[in-house]
């Protein structure tokens, strides 16, 4: 990464609100190591109890889709509502279904 | 698909309210409009908290002393996180910084201001984050997700900010006459550069319709600073503070309190770098970040240092 040198590379950070929720993107920061990374992160996002767990990710490790693919990208499950209950017609009367 | 298909996809895609992502095609023009305003933004966070950080070791109270240091942390928070929306869009935070240190890019005029008495904590906290407030809550749904994103946290952040600076005002309004005095000169001082942090008004604001046609802005510097009036008239009757205008009044049709004009002449004079603070501000923040370079380069040469950094 480009100034590297004079602003640390860029991490992207992930919070755990409370114990047994999913970690959710809160944002990046800049460090230099992973415990500078974890360190940062907790003085700039969780000054408020947000999270008791963090995780932080280079985010030159990351990839991603573009909105422009998008519909190509996923169109595998646009014709497949046989994936949910609702599609399946139950006989009348029938319970606990 | 060629530039003019992408534009009139891009506009379809704002006009059905959707936010665009760092990685989607975008406009030129919104690229730079975008990125001039976000990092104007966080350079603003981070200069405020110098006419802050004035009062850190002189706060009457320790009560006092512990909000104005969870403010002015909070603060540099904004800036990183405007920071961070910003490099979304392709420029390093170093540059952006260099940008700021040698004049090319601008923070918000009203950090050119000096705080001279404690009053003026509690106007800028009351006033200047109130007004930025009311700002952020409409840039909370601009059209760009990660600038989006920062400002809803930041608007959490500043509830605290404003109703610190309000109960600083009160108190010293429920004191003695000197302490009103102070409170009232704070808010002499602070009213109409807070008025001003609006930017100029519609009819002058040449950027003011491209941004509203992208949702940049969803609302107009007019319409944002009478809401700001509205609120904040009734808010300095409350506690026997006097709005220093001697023409505003209040129209029952419209229901807004109506000001007299705003001296554009000192707004541009300040911006222009003529303000009471504006080398004072520049040169502080140029001294420490000089300062910080050995912190930097410790980091660097800890982090590049392998037998640390498999330890970790």
């Amino acid at each position: 990464m480009e100034n590297a040198n004079t602003q640390f590379q860029q991490w992207e950070v992930f919070i755990q609100a409370k114990n047994g929720s999913p970690f959710e993107h809160a944002g990046s920061i800049h460090a230099a190591d992973k415990k500078m990374a974890l360190q940062n992160a907790r003085d700039i996002y969780t000054r408020r109890c947000e999270g008791r767990s963090l995780w932080v990710v280079p985010t030159n490790a990351i990839a991603a889709t573009v909105a422009e693919e998008e519909a190509e990208f996923f169109d595998p499950a646009d014709d497949k509502i046989y994936r949910t209950p609702n599609f399946y017609k139950m006989p009348k009367g029938t319970t606990n279904l | 698909m060629n530039e003019d298909q992408r534009l009139i996809q891009f506009e379809a895609r704002i006009n059905a309210g959707e936010k665009i992502e760092p990685k989607d095609w975008m406009p030129e023009a919104y690229r730079k409009t975008l990125l001039r305003q976000i990092s104007q933004h966080a350079h603003s966070e981070v200069i405020g908290m110098q006419p802050e950080a004035n009062w850190a070791l002189r706060a009457p109270t320790l009560r006092a002393k512990k909000i104005l240091l969870a403010k002015i942390q909070d603060e540099g928070g904004h800036g990183l996180y405007l920071y961070s929306a910003a490099e979304t869009l392709g420029v390093d935070r170093a540059e952006m910084i260099e940008q700021l240190q040698q004049g090319k890019a601008k923070y918000s005029s009203i950090f050119n201001y000096p705080t001279l008495n404690w009053a003026d904590m509690g106007a800028i906290g009351w006033l200047v984050d109130g007004a930025a407030i009311v700002n952020q809550t409409m840039l909370a749904k601009c059209s760009y997700g990660p600038y989006a994103r920062a400002m809803l946290r930041i608007c959490k952040e500043e509830g605290f900010h404003q109703r610190q600076g309000y109960e600083i005002m009160a108190k010293m309004m429920a004191g003695n006459d000197a302490q009103k005095a102070m409170a009232q000169d704070a808010m002499n001082c602070w009213w109409w550069p807070s008025l001003m942090m609006f930017g100029p008004h519609d009819a002058d604001s040449p950027h003011t319709k491209e941004s509203m046609q992208w949702k940049i802005k969803v609302e107009s510097n007019d319409k944002l600073r009478q809401r700001f009036i509205n609120r904040t008239v009734e808010q300095a009757y409350h506690i026997g503070l006097t709005v220093p205008d001697p023409k505003l009044k209040y129209n029952k049709e419209t229901m807004n309190w109506e000001i007299g004009p705003i001296n554009w002449d000192e707004f541009w004079n300040v911006v222009k770098g003529n303000g009471p603070c504006n080398h004072k501000r520049m040169a502080h923040h140029i001294k420490y970040h000089n300062k910080g370079q050995w912190v930097r380069d410790a980091a660097i040469a800890f982090a590049q240092n392998e037998t640390f950094v498999t330890a970790l």
